[in-house]
């Protein structure tokens, strides 16, 4: 269980009305979207998961993704869009420090979640990521059942209890449950890719992480996988914060909530390329009217 | 000058136009059927010479089968084909044990050191530290195997394990003849294991790191089972290897030619069927005789023996063989 404790850092007001920093373009977090009554019927979220500042990722010591300053909100689907080479993946991927794994990678700045900095120097990535989920661009089952998938989790995190009803509820969770309940020993290999990526979901959300981040879920799928998929995340986002990268634009408009629009900044040339954060904001706002005139070209199709 | 028509030509003979897609003789076919033919020339030559070889081996292995009785041969466990007389006895059991007990040994040498190295190679060190590593594994693998007995003969046994196990150590025996040809397999465990292991997708360790798995857990948990099937084959080729490995024990284990019982004792000498072969084979064993006959049917058992196991590799690998996009 993420034990990790809840402080006032975590207060979202005060988070909001902090200096933002150097990036003018980045007029999203000047807003307190979550403040005001949104039309839809959730109640909006007032506290944030991710609170990050100045966040900077460094590939070999040259600059991959620059100050991105973003209050990241609880139970609402974040969805990071942007051109190829803007750097989401790369931030998305600070955010459970799958960037670790990455030799030569190197964050700065703060992410602050739960009150803590995930990059304090005594923070141990293993321990972060089995708060924060992850499910990736390609479905990637283990070579194994169905049943040992989901399980292999919660073996490693040491969670007590029924394994085959841990099992059973993560698919549920993951509306899985009926299409495999009676083939768990089968190998995953042997479900079709949206039902593959689906087991991916519900293998991360077995260990019963607060957060899930999802790189590009749908990209390799179907129109009709893509479809379950997004259900899926509208389903579950009243227990979890999602964090998801997407190139399909009219997906970020279906699912999210927020919607942070990032771009590629060449001022420093074709060979430096630097991923910047744009405009974060209400998704409705971010395709109707946003305030930045590269997020309109972006999403009106002029430009990417 | 086999001049191609051109297309924009009416196609001789029916009245349909378009372009001439008829086969032509051409300098370049030709060339491309002497091709194909010293393909399958080379390709026919490497099955005809393996099949003669079996074949060779078969006629003298028969010509002893005449002689001596297939029951006693193969259960035997009296080994003295070089004694005359009453003293001759053809019980192969010895040197067989022989042969699995050094081969044992190596084994318990190179099968967990191998696959370590093979993990740390493949999950643990910097890309910089396994670009030095790799090659220099590869290379070791490829150190003429007389090097390791000559090594094991002149220092592992009177410089190690006289001093630690006491002057009763033989000065070849089947520990130092063991100890080396495991040191003899490892690389090609370490590489061939370490190849599989690389092998399998990155995205399967991501999305277990993803979860908060360890590195530990990955590499024994996933990547591991992941590459069973390289890694039993790298296990099969190690223990090949091991199994027909003849200098390393000739020089430190024994040669195989005197075994009137099975040796257990690690520190005695006993030898192997390959061993045994190079050394009757270079000895004075006349043509024709029984003692060179002999020489044929341990060859023959030993191929048997390799084959079987590389018959059962095939099968092991097919079964925890899995394919990834």
């Amino acid at each position: 269980m993420p034990d990790t404790t809840r402080t006032a850092e975590s207060d979202p007001t005060k988070t909001m009305d902090e200096p933002t920093g150097s990036t003018s373009s980045s007029s999203a977090h000047e807003v307190s979207p979550h403040l005001e009554p949104k039309p839809a019927s959730e109640t909006p979220s007032t506290e944030t998961i991710f609170d990050c500042r100045n966040v900077d990722v460094l590939y070999s010591g040259k600059l991959a993704v620059a100050e991105v300053t973003a209050p990241l909100m609880k139970r609402e689907i974040t969805a990071l869009i942007g051109p190829s080479g803007c750097g989401k993946s790369t931030f998305l991927r600070c955010l459970n420090r799958m960037n670790d794994l990455i030799p030569g990678a190197e964050v700065r700045g703060e992410i602050i979640y739960h009150g803590q900095d995930l990059y304090a120097k005594d923070v141990d990535p293993v321990q972060v990521r089995k708060h924060i989920g992850m499910v990736f661009q390609k479905p990637n089952p283990f070579p194994k059942s169905i049943y040992e998938n989901i399980a292999f989790g919660p073996r490693i995190v040491g969670m007590k209890g029924d394994m085959d009803e841990i099992v059973e509820n993560a698919l549920k969770r993951a509306s899985l449950w009926d299409d495999v309940k009676d083939r768990l020993k089968d190998n995953a290999f042997g479900m079709s890719g949206g039902q593959q990526q689906r087991l991916c979901i519900a293998r991360a959300l077995a260990v019963e992480p607060d957060v899930l981040l999802m790189d590009e879920p749908c990209s390799a799928l179907d129109p009709i996988s893509t479809n379950r998929i997004e259900d899926l995340m509208l389903e579950i986002k009243e227990q979890y914060s999602i964090v998801i990268v997407t190139h399909n634009m009219q997906q970020a408009a279906r699912v999210s909530d927020k919607t942070a629009f990032f771009t590629v900044d060449l001022s420093a040339g074709e060979s430096n390329r630097v991923g910047r954060l744009v405009e974060h904001d209400v998704t409705e706002k971010i395709f109707t009217q946003p305030e930045d005139k590269r997020t309109e070209e972006y999403v009106t199709g002029k430009f990417g | 000058m086999a001049g191609t028509p051109s297309t924009t030509q009416p196609a001789m003979g029916g009245g349909g136009s378009g372009p001439n897609l008829l086969r032509t003789r051409t300098p370049r076919s030709v060339g491309e059927n002497a091709i194909r033919v010293s393909l399958f020339v080379a390709a026919a030559i490497s099955v005809i010479t393996t099949t003669l070889i079996v074949l060779s081996l078969l006629r003298e292995t028969v010509a002893f089968f005449g002689d001596v009785g297939a029951t006693e041969f193969l259960f035997g466990t009296k080994w003295t084909p070089q004694l005359a007389g009453e003293q001759q006895s053809f019980g192969m059991v010895p040197v067989l044990v022989g042969t699995l007990y050094i081969t044992g040994i190596a084994m318990l040498v190179a099968v967990p050191l191998g696959l370590l190295a093979a993990i740390y190679l493949s999950e643990y060190a910097p890309p910089r530290v396994r670009k030095i590593i790799k090659p220099i594994l590869e290379v070791l693998a490829g150190v003429p195997t007389i090097v390791f007995g000559f090594f094991a003969l002149t220092f592992i046994t009177p410089e190690l394990l006289r001093p630690l196990l006491g002057p009763e150590v033989q000065q070849s025996n089947q520990l130092a003849a063991g100890l080396l040809v495991g040191l003899l397999v490892l690389p090609t465990i370490a590489s061939v294991a370490e190849d599989a292991m690389t092998a399998v997708p990155y995205s399967l360790r991501e999305g277990a790191f993803g979860m908060g798995a360890s590195r530990l857990i990955v590499s024994l948990r996933v990547v591991f089972p992941a590459a069973l099937s390289g890694i039993i084959a790298a296990l099969v080729l190690g223990a090949s290897r091991a199994i027909g490995e003849t200098l390393v024990i000739l020089l430190a284990g024994g040669s195989g030619q005197l075994l009137p019982q099975i040796v257990t004792d690690p520190t005695q000498a006993s030898g192997s069927m390959a061993a045994f072969i190079a050394s009757t084979a270079t000895g004075d064993a006349p043509t024709g005789s029984i003692e060179f006959e002999t020489i044929f049917a341990v060859g023959f058992t030993l191929f048997v023996i390799c084959l079987v196991l590389n018959l059962l590799s095939i099968r092991l690998v097919g079964k925890y063989r899995q394919v990834y996009e």
